[in-house]
């Protein structure tokens, strides 16, 4: 009786679809809007049909396509890296993850939120090119505003009406706007610091935001040093704000540099540090400067008062395989946030005219311990190539030839294996979905396993491989082995390593070649390239990046 | 003269990690004091303690460039570097310098 109904229906059904149909064929131009055509035709028409295009393929919406494309003009198909470089976005691992209209709405949303509390003409400017800037004026007497506002420090006899003048009067370039950099731009600019430069060539990322605490959600993929100013400008708006949204090279550092009064080293790697370092021996600025990795910090003051310099202590720079990345190595927010916070308060004793206790001192944090240690540092050394009696260095050099390394702390990119010994994770995917039999063995640390891992996988970490380590050869060897069970003996068992970015991997598949043949039997390694996070990017976007 | 030297030694900003992770080592050296100086530590060091890929750790008969060594808290360029004779119950810690920002 149902049915019976039901055919009834979808006839009714289908015989009012024909109705309509023909009278959309009578009409001769059916689905066309003037207004519509006459959108597309112009740069933000086509603007928009490519990116609704793009939104579509980004999700494989096909059967809306078939639709859309014809109608738009867009048949060929929208080319993203195009289309991002007309929108003038720069993508990196967070854009990718998206299609570009949410990035786009991102900026529009980020560009009402900065609105918050400041109008629009208090916007901080972002500088491309170092320019002159005019000098900091000096004031004779306190406002009744800045008594008020700076009342709870001006009574510290210390500091007093003589050191806040000071401070106003002073100049600081924060080099590198990140963990270090945020909190100390923050204390410096609520001490009434006159003028604070922010430089940093990267934009927010979402793992930014545990430590480098002036950015916020809405801020990634804004530059930071624009994001710092932001929110400073709502801290303390009569402090003036020059963003420099660049990487600090031996072409700018002098100029920019000899602007300041005070340089603090905020950065992230080691050619960066001896450049800055470089630059104020130059131009005979203090230098305030912290690290921070893991749960560890130091902090010293550089070419102050006849004291050491950067190079002085560390002449040679250290191999490029023993520097550690936050990245890689970890790093606990509120570490680099102490050590901020300690520049900042040295650089306020210098400017103010106090003076640091750190001239010829390392101070060196513990954060695992909670334990500070002051350190008597060596003299200046009368033989450094920078600041001794003869320096040998009088220009800025190549900073990145010098240590080996590149002026950022992003990860490198090593290249062990060929081309025929790696395997993109599309096709790793195939190999999963065919049922091709295989081992997958993840090399990363367990506390990285535990964040994420693939199912079916099995974890033997690098160092432990390296070292040979017997159970974990013996736990290989068992699972080979019940692999070949499954397939026959003849063949070399196929073996796939994994690890977060595909470098540890190549490693890996270097020292299982070594073992294939011998106590492993025959076995054919390769990597996944670019590892769990090539995974998460182009074949699951739910598998969580970190 | 005592027969050994007891010694406190402390790795830290992750050269720990090139000995088995463990930060402080309290450990005794078969020398007379007179007899044994830095240059002796760092050999000692590196057949007893030193867990893991020694170039990271020493170069040539030194440390590394970018280990800053402290004797009782003060940088050895203050104390004849690898030529301070080590007395009983010194602190010496080895100390990589950190870049992270």
């Amino acid at each position: 009786m149902f049915a019976a109904e039901d055919t009834k229906s979808q006839d009714l059904l289908i015989q009012n679809l024909e109705n309509i149909l023909n009278k959309i064929k009578q009409n001769k131009t059916p689905f066309v809007n003037e207004n519509f055509q006459h959108f597309l035709n112009t740069k933000n028409g086509y603007l928009v049909s490519s990116l609704v295009t793009e939104f579509l393929q980004f999700f494989d919406l096909g059967c809306t396509m078939a639709v859309f494309q014809p109608e738009t003009g867009t048949l060929h198909g929208s080319d993203r890296g195009n289309l991002a470089h007309v929108l003038g976005i720069v993508e990196n691992e967070n854009t990718r993850v998206g299609p570009l209209l949410l990035e786009v709405m991102k900026r529009c949303q980020n560009f009402s939120s900065r609105g918050d509390g400041s109008s629009d003409s208090s916007l901080p400017v972002l500088h491309n090119l170092v320019t002159e800037l005019p000098l900091l004026e000096a004031k004779i007497s306190l406002s009744n505003k800045a008594i008020l506002r700076y009342s709870r420090q001006l009574v510290l006899p210390e500091l007093g009406v003589k050191g806040q003048l000071n401070l106003s009067k002073s100049s600081v370039l924060i080099v590198g706007c990140g963990g270090l950099g945020c909190p100390l731009a923050q204390y410096l600019a609520a001490a009434g610091i006159g003028r604070l430069g922010l430089l940093d060539y990267d934009v927010v990322e979402m793992n930014n935001l545990h430590r480098q605490v002036l950015h916020g959600e809405n801020r990634q993929g804004i530059p930071k040093s624009l994001s710092a100013a932001t929110t400073l400008k709502q801290l303390n708006s009569e402090v003036e704000y020059i963003c420099y949204n660049m990487t600090l090279t031996s072409k700018i550092a002098l100029e920019l540099i000899q602007q300041y009064d005070i340089i603090a080293d905020c950065s992230d790697n080691v050619p960066t540090r001896y450049l800055v370092n470089d630059a104020c021996v130059l131009t005979g600025k203090p230098l305030v400067s912290a690290s921070a990795l893991r749960m560890e910090g130091q902090l010293t003051i550089y070419n102050y008062q006849g004291n050491p310099c950067y190079r002085c202590l560390f002449p040679v720079p250290p191999p490029a395989e023993t520097v550690t990345n936050c990245a890689d190595g970890g790093v606990l927010g509120v570490v680099p946030g102490i050590m901020g916070c300690l520049q900042a308060l040295e650089v306020q004793k210098i400017a103010s005219g106090i003076g640091t206790s750190f001239g010829q001192f390392i101070l060196m944090f513990d954060a695992l311990e909670g334990r500070f240690r002051n350190i008597r540092l060596r003299a200046k050394n009368q033989n450094c190539a920078v600041c001794g009696a003869n320096p040998t260095i009088g220009v800025l050099q190549d900073y990145e030839a010098f240590c080996g390394s590149s002026a950022s702390d992003k990860c490198r990119t090593v290249h062990l294996l060929s081309k025929e010994e790696r395997i993109s994770a599309q096709e790793y995917k195939k190999i999963l979905d065919e049922k091709v039999p295989h081992l997958l063995v993840d090399v990363r640390p367990p506390v990285e396993v535990d964040i994420c891992h693939l199912p079916d996988s099995i974890y033997i970490p690098l160092d432990k491989l390296e070292k040979k380590n017997l159970d974990c050869l013996n736990h290989l060897k068992r699972k080979l082995l019940e692999g070949r069970l499954k397939t026959g003996e003849e063949m070399s068992f196929p073996v796939y390593v994994i690890c977060k970015l595909g470098n540890d991997s190549q490693k890996a598949v270097k020292i299982l070649q070594d073992l294939s043949g011998k106590e492993l039997g025959a076995l054919l390694a390769k990597d996944i390239a670019g590892g769990l996070m090539a995974w998460s990017n182009k074949v699951d976007p739910t598998f969580p990046q970190y | 003269m005592a027969a050994s030297v007891s010694l406190q030694l402390e790795f830290s900003g992750g050269a720990e990690l090139l000995f088995g992770g463990v930060k402080k080592h309290h450990v005794t050296l078969p020398f007379q004091s007179d007899a044994c100086d830095i240059r002796h530590l760092l050999v000692w060091i590196k057949q007893n303690l030193l867990q893991e890929r020694p170039e990271l750790f020493i170069q040539g008969d030194s440390v590394r460039p970018g280990i800053l060594v402290l004797i009782n808290d003060a940088d050895w360029e203050l104390m004849g570097e690898l030529t301070y004779k080590l007395q009983d119950e010194d602190s010496i810690t080895f100390i990589s310098t950190l870049h992270g920002g």
